[in-house]
């Protein structure tokens, strides 16, 4: 009997498997714990090296940190005595009797005691402009034209009249010398914020209008701006601007560092509002102009929604700086938060060798936490904004 | 498809107030008048209160005689004969060193740590992106109080000096380091630097040259270290070393002699350097994360290793997006030094728009020459900008 090919191949298989064999899992070193750590830590000895001196300074800096700002720390004391390793006879870190004691002054300045609650009041007026602006830009709110028209307009004037004073409705006038601390910081960079907006729209919108006399100075406004540091255009309003109002105007020194504040943050805006202009189609501006809207509706209604809701990020990146350039009002010779500190600092009452880093180490929070919730946010709002372009 | 319109009807006219070329020369005539309202103004009231201040203007007082002295000048200075105009060029010369030092440590610490930030060890990458997050979201005003008043100044007082080597010394005065003195000789090495650099330049071309006719690549990196530090060094020794220093002794109430660095100086420059560099991090993050996967991908698969992918195809790519962006810091470094005025440092601004304008009261001048300098500094640097860009611009179709 002759075997055909196929028989001999058939009648040589033993086992032919009917089900899919499971997978076997990863080595151990390969998944969780260990596995992780083999390929984010340690995959080379390179990364052995880098992770251990890293490790190192870790393992430095943290505990002298949390020695300086808690277990070290002075929590209770009347003056720089608690804060002097010299009397104390231990290892001192951060004196916060201190702060403690300056608080105030660190949130008023020199505000008169008994006018205080206007402050808290207009605390609590920006505390819901700012979450009602945060809910503006999120973008199905509703009525955001009654938030816009709180934000910049309601708020400004009653602000300006509850800080000021006004004598006719009962509110003492308070000088603007007075002020100082937080307020100071929070109403320079309210009102560069305030004003930084529309005045940077303003001068985007010139920068690319084709009226040659605007566009020049809008052109020239923006660049002379951006071309020299704050501190010079503080100089200018500082020393400058009385010099160019009849004396009898003479504006106080804080509303020329205001005036110094909002230009500069208005051509900065200008830039980025410029950026989100560039961004949109020109069918977008021949559409409005074929349904026979006129220059403003069409800016308006079409572009500007769709340039500012795109610039937004780069918005509150651009107010990040400005919070931060709010501290430059110091050189001018205004009370703001930092100005406060510096001089609590060297009050001879808390003199210790800690007083100045704790006084710093109080400011930095302050500052960190205000403009890293600013930036959480700028790009949470890009995340959102990227979402529809998502494909 | 065509609209009929009645025969004979008046063909549309608009009224002349509705006509967009006359609305435009209106506005713009309105805007020019304003504007010139308000300079006339201006003018006219800063003559005003400049007559009633007794301020002659002008600038006369360029060469009268300062009177005050300068902590730090590059070229000499002296209160008693050195005029206004001099303390000007003092004080830009200050800006102009804190500057460029600056420029220089902040770029290699932003790159570190723009690239750390990238790297695969999730420990470094945690630990740059900390850096970044921290530094860039304090103010730069109250880390260089920091500096200046809770580290530099709390160093210990000129009696407990730290002194390294006996020739090094660092108390809350300064730092004060040896100062080396050019005997006769010295001139040969720095003919020979020259000659280095020029050589390595020649180099360069040559290689270049070379590469693009035949292919062949010539070790221009080596070749260039070797003539630019290589040879001023073998002049050195064939000289003989005439090179000797000057050590700073401390004495009863003072150290003298050697090199002083100013505990402002140095402050300044670690504040703006460290401030700068989280943002530089940032840029150097971002042009590296545009180079597309796919082109090292290709290099691999042209055959191209790790380091000349790196070298060839990403860097070269990633410079086009990160050079821009770079260079606008450089220049807020450059604008950020006036910060010098709150630590006392002597840059331009706390010189000249500070003490000059207190002494002499000319508002006007002062801060209009402070601006033109930094106005200067600022254009020139976006000229030569749009220049580079427009050269390593793609060429797209």
């Amino acid at each position: 009997m002759t075997i055909a090919e196929g028989d001999l191949a058939v009648s040589e298989i033993r086992f032919v498997r009917g089900a899919t064999i499971a997978a076997r899992p990863p080595p151990a070193a390969m998944t969780g714990a260990l596995g992780w750590l083999r390929a984010n830590l340690l995959s080379s000895p390179f990364n052995i090296a880098l992770t251990i001196l890293i490790a190192l300074l870790l393992a430095w800096l943290i505990p002298e940190l949390v020695k300086f700002l808690l277990i070290n720390a002075v929590w209770t004391g009347s003056d720089r005595d608690a804060c002097r390793e010299v009397v104390q006879h231990r290892e001192i870190g951060a004196c916060w009797p201190f702060v403690w004691e300056r608080w105030s002054y660190f949130v008023y300045g020199s505000y008169p005691i008994p006018q205080r609650w206007r402050v808290y009041v207009f605390f609590a007026m920006l505390a819901i402009g700012v979450v009602w602006l945060l809910w503006l830009l999120w973008l199905e709110a509703p009525r955001r034209d009654l938030g816009s028209v709180y934000f910049f307009v309601v708020l400004p004037i009653t602000s300006f009249i509850l800080l000021t004073g006004w004598s006719a409705i009962g509110l003492l006038p308070v000088d603007t010398a007075l002020w100082g601390g937080i307020l100071v910081t929070i109403v320079v960079a309210s009102v560069g914020i305030v004003c930084s907006l529309p005045l940077g729209i303003l001068l985007a919108l010139g920068r690319r209008s084709r009226m040659p006399a605007v566009r020049l100075f809008s052109v020239i406004f923006i660049e002379f701006v951006r071309g020299v540091p704050l501190v010079t255009v503080l100089f200018m309003a500082s020393v400058m601007l009385p010099l160019f109002v009849p004396e009898e105007y003479s504006p106080d020194k804080l509303v020329r560092a205001l005036v110094g504040i909002a230009l500069f943050a208005s051509a900065y805006m200008a830039e980025v509002v410029r950026a989100g202009l560039q961004a949109i189609p020109k069918g977008q501006f021949e559409g409005a102009m074929a349904l026979g809207l006129g220059y403003w509706q069409m800016m308006r209604l079409i572009i500007l929604p769709q340039a500012l809701k795109i610039t937004i990020p780069n918005i509150v990146n651009t107010y990040i700086g400005l919070f931060k350039d709010t501290t430059l009002v110091f050189i001018v010779g205004i009370f703001d938060f930092l100005r406060t500190v510096e001089v609590a600092r060297i009050d001879p009452k808390w003199a210790a060798p800690v007083t100045s880093t704790t006084g710093y180490a109080v400011a930095a929070i302050f500052y960190l936490i205000f403009c890293y919730a600013m930036a959480r946010y700028a790009r949470v709002m890009e995340a959102r904004l990227a979402q529809g372009d998502k494909r | 498809m065509s609209i009929d319109l009645p025969a004979g009807s008046p063909p549309a006219r608009v009224a002349f107030y509705n006509d967009p070329k006359v609305r435009s020369i209106a506005y713009q005539v309105a805007l020019c008048a304003v504007i010139g309202f308000f300079v006339y103004t201006a003018a006219r009231n800063a003559i005003a209160n400049l007559e009633r201040a007794h301020i002659a203007s002008g600038f006369g007082f360029w060469n009268t005689t300062a009177g005050f002295d300068i902590s730090q000048a590059l070229i000499q200075f002296d209160s008693q004969t050195s005029s206004y105009g001099r303390a000007f060029w003092v004080g830009l010369l200050n800006t102009l060193l804190v500057a460029g030092i600056g420029i220089v440590i902040a770029t290699i610490l932003g790159f570190i740590i723009g690239i750390a930030r990238l790297s695969k060890n999730w420990l470094m990458a945690k630990v740059a992106a900390g850096y970044v997050e921290t530094i860039r979201n304090i103010p730069l005003l109250l880390q260089l109080l920091f500096w200046y008043n809770a580290v530099l100044k709390a160093l210990p007082e000129f009696r407990e000096s730290f002194v390294v080597l006996g020739g090094v010394f660092l108390n809350n005065r300064g730092l004060f380091i040896p100062q080396p003195i050019f005997k006769s000789g010295y001139g040969w090495v720095l003919i020979a630097l020259a000659a280095g650099v020029i050589g390595a330049i020649a180099f360069y071309v040559w290689a270049r040259k070379r590469q693009e006719r035949t292919g062949q690549q010539a070790p221009v990196f080596s070749m260039g270290l070797a003539l630019v530090f290589g040879l001023p060094l073998a002049v050195l020794a064939l000289a003989g070393f005439p090179l000797g220093f000057v050590f700073p002794a401390a004495g009863r109430f003072n150290i003298n002699g050697g090199i002083e660095i100013l505990p402002e100086f140095a402050a300044l420059l670690f504040g703006l350097s460290i401030y700068t560099a989280a943002f530089i991090a940032e840029v150097v993050r971002a042009g590296i994360l545009a180079v597309s996967r796919g082109q090292t991908e290709a290099a691999y698969s042209l055959g191209l290793t790790s380091g000349p992918t790196l070298r060839l195809i990403v860097v070269p790519q990633a410079m086009r997006v990160i050079i821009p962006p770079l260079t606008s810091q450089y220049l807020n470094l450059t604008k950020n030094s006036t910060l010098a005025v709150a630590i006392g440092y002597p840059d331009l601004v706390q010189v000249f728009t500070g003490t000059v304008l207190n002494q002499t009261g000319q508002a006007v001048e002062v801060v209009a020459i402070t601006m033109v300098v930094y106005l200067t500094i600022s254009l020139a640097t976006s000229l030569l900008m749009n220049i580079y860009n427009s050269r390593i611009a793609l060429v797209e179709r």
